[in-house]
């Protein structure tokens, strides 16, 4: 696009950045504030910080959160990336417009929808087969449908761009498909599959309403244990928490921000460098 | 021992055999290796579910585990009997409740997608004219809100607009008004909390489009004497509709089954038909009644869907 300055355009996208990080920023400003009155400032203090490390309840929801979501974005990251390959190399099969729609779908879905689905199904299951029984089983099961929709979709867009030739290649010199995928392709795309790994773990920590629905009645997320809170009002630990949350968070995407720049660079690099 | 020998022989060429149809099988059949985990896990974790749903949704509610009847039964002579039972879908329609939340759900998701369209586009459109250093910088900074926990953002957002938050504050303090204003669970909150969080949907995908357009197009239109506004109406918007599209439906369609912020930022007016479908779930212990709206619900979003999905696929051939 053309590069003129319009005086409108920046103020409106000035004033849209501020309007979406000015709220995260002073949540953050006030998780140091010593006031438990969450208009006054009574001074700098990391009291809410401390007082987080003895809430056991808090701490045990953490713990499974962080669980559930490596699991997850793991389990995740398998399926979507197979997903990728299939709608990216196979052109023709049987079902490719069945998994085209199940991939695409759970972006759009709602996501409340989804849980009560998911939890009529495990309800049924567990009637039917015995497994399996509500808790954090059926809350990675859920993630893992969701978070593989994003894996499938970031990767198919990175493998889409790959140079197909590279792999024709290695085959040309006695590689077997799979071995040509493994050590030509996989590399190539690696940067994708560790950004979508990392936007899976965070979408998976954040999910409240999924896991409200299939949850069992002993495995509360930390999302849901902040919800309850929140119900209640502001408090200033759950400032704290959020806090901590938004800054892992952040780092984590810019860490996959900088993963896929960083590999867009050296393709670039490969690219010249195969030219010259 | 000339039959044993033979024997062996046999053996030899039939495993070998064996292990090279065995090669061929998995050239021939080895696709299926990585069609078949992703499809069945879906289809079993993401579409049969939608079946059990539309089964329960025939069901009656009943103090059991789980808590309904059965749609079907064996009866003693091997006979299936069905008893399924339309009361739910009766119910929906005569309840207006469901109608009126439904109705109001699609209002406000309008609303809230109108909203972030005008204020997203400018943003886009600003974004796709920075240098090209400036632009992935920028992308971080929509991106990073995106992938934010929702639940938190909602909650910063309460921070803002409480009676006694920072808004309120600022403006006693500039003396605009003397007494706070009422902004927390009033209809004014949701759309903020819809707009607040949905924006980056709106403002990525309108970005991609618009980052790609064609200058000289403009180009033409403004050596043809076309002014810039005009050209702006007659070639940059028209152009850029895949991109209005995309984002007005990631936005739209889950802001009309949102939970979070009309529970937390509304008030009791605000029923939007998620936090019916939630409270007739955990308030009620409704299952069948919960299964109803969310099949009838289905239903209704299978037109906007459809629309992104057919969006989504031509984007991806392209």
């Amino acid at each position: 696009m053309e590069k003129r300055y319009s005086p409108f355009l920046i103020t409106v996208l000035g004033i849209g950045i501020a309007f979406l990080y000015l709220p995260m920023l002073v949540l953050i400003g006030f998780s140091f504030n010593s006031s438990a009155l969450a208009s006054v400032w009574g001074g700098f203090s990391t009291q809410w910080y401390a007082e987080l490390l003895h809430n056991q309840q808090i701490l045990k929801a953490a713990a499974l959160s962080l669980e559930v979501a490596a699991l997850a974005s793991t389990g995740a990251l398998i399926l979507g990336t197979l997903a990728a390959i299939a709608l990216v190399r196979f052109t023709r099969f049987r079902g490719r417009l069945l998994l085209t729609g199940m991939v695409n779908a759970p972006l759009v879905m709602p996501e409340i929808i989804t849980g009560i689905t998911q939890l009529l199904l495990f309800v049924s299951m567990l009637q039917l087969v015995g497994w399996p029984s509500r808790g954090m089983t059926t809350i990675v099961l859920s993630h893992v449908a969701f978070c593989t929709a994003y894996v499938t979709i970031t990767v198919q867009s990175r493998l889409a761009t790959a140079d197909r030739s590279l792999e024709e290649a290695a085959m040309d010199l006695g590689a077997s498909p799979l071995q040509a995928f493994v050590d030509v392709t996989l590399p190539i795309i690696s940067p994708a599959l560790i950004s979508s790994w990392l936007l899976s773990f965070t979408l998976s920590l954040d999910d409240l309403v999924i896991s409200s629905f299939v949850s069992g009645p002993r495995s509360s997320t930390l999302p849901m244990v902040i919800y309850s809170k929140v119900k209640l009002g502001v408090s200033p630990d759950i400032n704290a928490l959020a806090s901590l949350i938004i800054c892992a968070v952040g780092i984590c995407v810019l860490a996959a921000g900088y993963l896929v720049r960083r590999g867009e660079r050296q393709r670039l690099a490969d690219a010249q460098l195969a030219a010259r | 021992m000339g039959e044993r020998a033979s024997h062996g022989d046999e053996d030899g060429v039939a495993s070998r055999e064996r292990g090279f149809s065995l090669g061929r099988l998995m050239e021939r059949h080895g696709r299926w290796l990585v069609i078949l985990p992703p499809l069945v896990f879906l289809l079993v974790f993401f579409l049969i579910p939608f079946a059990f749903a539309l089964k329960i949704s025939f069901a009656e509610a009943a103090l059991r585990i789980p808590p309904f009847s059965d749609v079907w039964q064996i009866t003693a002579d091997h006979h299936l009997k069905l008893t399924p039972s339309l009361r739910n879908y009766a119910y929906l329609l005569n309840d207006e409740v469901y109608a009126v939340s439904y109705l109001y759900s699609l209002k406000t998701a309008f609303f809230s997608t109108l909203i972030c369209l005008l204020i997203g586009y400018p943003m886009a459109y600003a974004m796709a004219r920075a240098s090209k250093a400036t632009q992935g910088i920028l992308m971080l900074v929509i991106i990073l809100p995106f992938w934010t926990s929702f639940l938190l953002r909602v909650y910063a957002l309460e921070g803002i607009i409480r009676d006694n938050g920072l808004l309120n504050a600022a403006l006693l303090w500039l003396g605009v008004i003397d007494h706070p204003l009422k902004i927390m669970r009033t209809t004014f909150a949701v759309y903020l909390g819809i707009v607040y969080s949905y924006l980056p949907f709106m403002v990525l995908p309108l970005f991609a489009t618009l980052e790609k357009l064609d200058v000289t197009l403009l180009e033409a239109a403004s050596d043809l004497g076309s002014r810039p506004w005009r050209a702006f109406i007659d070639v940059t918007l028209p152009l850029s509709m895949p991109g209005v599209i995309a984002g007005s439906m990631l936005v739209f369609i889950p802001a009309i089954g949102e939970y979070v912020i009309p529970a937390l930022l509304g008030g009791p007016d605000n029923l939007m038909i998620g936090r019916v479908l939630w409270d007739e779930f955990f308030a009620n212990h409704d299952w069948p009644v919960a299964a109803a709206v969310s099949i009838a619900f289905l239903v209704l979003l299978a037109g906007p869907i459809a629309v992104h999905q057919y969006y989504r696929v031509r984007q991806l051939e392209h």
